[in-house]
């Protein structure tokens, strides 16, 4: 039975910068880097020490509290460094190459005969598990749970998002082999969900094992969340799973070859980008490889991920587990002056939601968008803004009140079960009082995992 | 604009916390962040944000507000004049230059004072707090002139700014976090503090000193509320209307409060609030079917001149309008779901003719409507929050 969805509300916020459809050929990474922060909530078990020779799929640590669940070094080499921060936390685990890329045995898995817990154990111990998200909460799932279904979203629309079909296109086989194996994970359906404006690549369109879903409108459509909220929505006590459509490749590339073999493309993109296109490259890599000499200007911000949730990184840094994207926008650290470029300015060169700049009135144009913040934090005045960027049949206003008073009944009851950081990105993007949104949720997120979870 | 950019980046090292003005960093703070969007960046979540901040938002509306304001120096300069020759039969379009000339003098200094001494108190707060100046004001500022009688006394204009502002706002936390709309506690509290002054009928009209040439300076309101009384002014509905067209109400060309006048260039903000998306268009078009729908309603009652005024005719007279577009729509005292907004808005324009009509104490419902309805707008809002919970519970058991 596939679903149908229409979004009315949302923003599609048009960037200058999108990546041109060409891939550079792989470069070997110098390193790669694993952090722990990219696991919200882990507290990281080390299993190697700095100097350690690993293989790509050795595990590097373990969740310390969870230790079924494994985190793999996706290159082979040594162990350069553990980097840790305030109170010995760990920030990160480097891993420099050896230039070859040697991978660990763990072996293939035979789809046809397996069954769901022998396909979790792998996933387990061949380090895969960590592609798996759970909603709610939004962490790596936990695998004594039974999802009711499993998503995977076949576009991103988020800003300047890598285009799946491009990315995906001719990984069918590798494609097909992870969803077949999600499919054995749950009792219920794995959803696949396309893009319904336009027609898919194969990859998507004749996938099997799953139901095929469209949803068409403006962004958020291709996140997981609005997918979930409605297609099969989540109640209390119940356990979705998600998968980005890349990562369910990976899984199913290794349940095919043995090798824990995370090469992904990655697309550079942003403003103050140049050479803006498809990159092949390892998850964690050094970014050095894609962006030195691929950015105008000192004063940018490079960033894992899109512009809307991603990381603030810098030249040095390394590609974020989850990231499909560099994103590389000016910084907007300096005064505007209000008749001209601030408050009080016609504002050509100001993207909106609201009315309030003559740009409204040119749908198509693209913008470049620093990282100013346009204006101080202040309490909420204007109401109905959050409204139209939400497409969920939740009341974002109210439960995002709840979320800052730490009132668990209300954010129970508004829907706080339902929704991930991500799902409010827009609505923090388009808030007059400037309020972190995302990270309310977030921190929201987690007192309901320690009191009701 | 680069000189006074390097001044401020030399001044600034004197108000951050350790340096020798540090406790009028927020009077700092507040005119840096006037003349220069400040260079904060993205910390956490989003990196990029929309172009919008509440500096914005605030003074579009008090654009909004300019048709009301100009019109309103012109009509006070008007019936100013016809309190000085003690009669209404002064020509309306005649004699611009002089009448805006009265206006001018007689309005200009309301807003001066009503927005020196509102920022005066706001600053002394932000001071205490520690935070530089909230935008909320830029708008308070101007919509408690245009509330106010055009003679009313300055003192008064400052005693009911401080007392709005302290009590109607800051001490609820500031911008964003009143209960009742700042402006209309100015208002009130004038109209319940000194009622000797602004008493029974002759709230929200240009009395211009009249009283002294023997002049009954009455508005439209206060000669309809006495049909309810043994005195009527006009002896029946035609010599009302004879007196107060409705044209003649509906461009403003009567004698009222300030800005209030002027039912065209309330619309004309309107237009400017609905078309840029501050406004809410629900509420606004909900107050007005409100109030046409109690009016129809106490025209079928009938009984006396007053019930048997045509309907529409309350839209165009008193504050109706401007409490529509202005008062009613402020964000933070209004309903805050979009389903809320419409009840709001309904129930406000039903509780103002109500209050109009048929309690004699108060000519003008609209402002005691408004102010009732911020307070039920919680209410509200809970009823609609909990439709929603409902329906979100319905779907588990469905499921």
């Amino acid at each position: 039975m596939s679903k149908t969805v229409k979004l009315k509300k949302g923003l599609d916020i048009k960037l200058v910068g999108e990546a041109e459809k060409v891939t550079a050929e792989f470069v070997q990474p110098k390193s790669v880097s694993i952090k722990p922060s990219d696991f919200h909530g882990m507290t990281p078990k080390m299993l190697v020490k700095a100097g350690d020779s690993v293989k790509a799929g050795d595990i590097l640590f373990q969740n310390k509290y969870q230790e079924s669940i494994k985190f793999a070094s996706p290159i082979s080499g040594t162990v350069r460094e553990i980097v840790r921060g305030e109170k010995r936390r760990i920030l990160e685990v480097i891993v420099d190459s050896d230039g070859q890329q040697n991978y660990a045995s763990s072996g293939k898995i035979d789809l046809n005969t397996a069954n769901g817990d022998e396909i979790k154990n792998y996933l387990l111990n061949s380090g895969l598990w960590p592609f798996i998200i759970q909603r709610p909460i939004d962490i790596v799932a936990d695998p004594k749970q039974s999802p009711k279904s499993i998503f995977v979203s076949a576009f991103d629309s988020s800003p300047l998002a890598p285009d799946f079909d491009y990315v995906l296109h001719g990984e069918n086989e590798n494609f097909q082999t992870g969803l077949t194996a999600l499919s054995k994970l749950t009792d219920g359906k794995v959803h696949l969900t396309l893009n319904g404006e336009s027609p898919s690549d194969t990859v998507f369109s004749e996938a099997k094992d799953v139901q095929i879903n469209k949803i068409s409108g403006k962004h958020p459509a291709g996140n997981v969340g609005t997918q979930i909220h409605h297609i099969d929505p989540i109640n209390k006590g119940e356990y979705v799973w998600v998968v980005n459509a890349q990562d369910v490749m990976i899984i199913g590339r290794m349940m095919r070859t043995g090798h824990y073999d995370t090469t992904k493309l990655v697309n550079l993109t942003g403003s103050s980008a140049k050479n803006r296109k498809y990159y092949r490259t390892i998850i964690g890599a050094e970014l050095s490889n894609i962006i030195d000499g691929n950015f105008e200007g000192d004063n940018v911000r490079i960033i894992s991920g899109n512009p809307l949730t991603g990381n603030h990184t810098n030249a040095t840094g390394h590609l974020g587990f989850y990231h499909n994207q560099v994103t590389i926008i000016p910084e907007g650290n300096e005064y505007k002056f209000f008749l001209t470029k601030g408050w009080l300015a016609p504002g050509f060169d100001k993207f909106s939601n609201s009315r309030l700049f003559p740009t409204f009135l040119m749908p198509n144009k693209k913008f470049v968008l620093d990282t100013n913040t346009n204006g101080e934090e202040r309490g909420f005045v204007v109401t109905g803004e959050l409204e139209r960027v939400f497409p969920f049949d939740i009341l974002p206003m109210q439960l995002v009140k709840a979320a800052i008073t730490d009132d668990i009944d209300g954010m129970e009851n508004l829907g706080i079960y339902e929704v991930a950081p991500e799902d409010f990105a827009l609505c923090e993007y388009v808030c007059t009082s400037k309020i972190n949104i995302q990270d309310k949720i977030r921190q929201a997120l987690d007192l309901i995992q320690e009191e009701c979870m | 604009m680069k000189f006074l950019e390097k001044y401020l980046h030399k001044m600034e090292p004197n108000f951050v916390k350790g340096g020798k003005w540090e406790k009028w960093n927020p009077l700092f703070e507040t005119m840096a962040t006037f003349a220069f969007t400040p260079k904060l960046v993205t910390e956490k979540g989003s990196h990029i944000r929309d172009g919008v901040d509440l500096k914005r938002t605030m003074i579009t509306v008090v654009f909004a507000l300019i048709p009301c304001l100009i019109f309103g120096i012109y009509n006070t300069g008007h019936w100013g004049m016809v309190a000085e020759a003690g009669s209404r039969d002064l020509p309306y379009w005649a004699d611009m230059g002089t009448k805006f000339g009265i206006g001018l003098a007689a309005v200009l200094p309301i807003v001066v004072v009503s927005y020196a001494v509102g920022l005066g108190v706001e600053f002394l707060f932000g001071m205490l707090r520690g935070h530089s100046l909230h935008e909320g004001f830029l708008v308070s500022g101007m919509l408690i002139p245009l509330t106010m009688p055009a003679d009313v006394p300055l003192w008064m204009v400052a005693v009911a700014t401080v007392f709005a502002v302290v009590i109607g706002k800051e001490i609820f936390g500031g911008t964003g976090m009143n209960i009742v709309n700042v402006a209309l506690t100015a208002r009130a509290f004038l109209f319940f503090a000194y009622p000797t002054s602004m008493s029974g009928d002759k709230v929200w009209m240009a009395g211009t000193e009249a009283s002294v040439d023997g002049f009954t300076g009455s508005t439209a309101l206060g000669d309809l509320a006495s049909f309810m009384s043994d005195k009527p002014v006009f002896e029946n509905l035609q010599t009302f209307t004879n007196n107060y067209s409705l044209s003649d109400s509906f461009f403003g060309m009567i004698p009222g409060s300030i800005g209030e006048t002027s039912t065209f260039a309330c619309l004309i903000g309107a237009v400017i609030l609905v078309a840029t998306g501050v406004g809410s268009l629900r509420i606004i078009a909900s107050f007005f079917a409100g109030g046409l729908l109690m009016g129809g309603i106490l025209n079928l009652v009938g009984g006396n001149e007053y019930l048997d005024l045509p309907a529409y005719y309350h839209l165009v007279i008193g504050g109706f309008a401007f409490g529509a577009v202005f008062m009613a729509t402020d964000p933070v005292t209004a309903a805050q779901t979009s389903m809320g907004k419409l009840w709001y808005g309904l129930f406000g324009g039903i509780v103002a003719i109500l209050i109009r009509v048929l309690n004699p104490a108060f000519p003008e419902g609209v402002m005691l409507a408004i102010l009732f309805m911020n307070v039920m707008a919680p209410i509200i809002d809970h009823y609609v929050v909990q439709g929603n919970i409902k329906r979100r519970l319905k779907r588990l058991k469905t499921a």
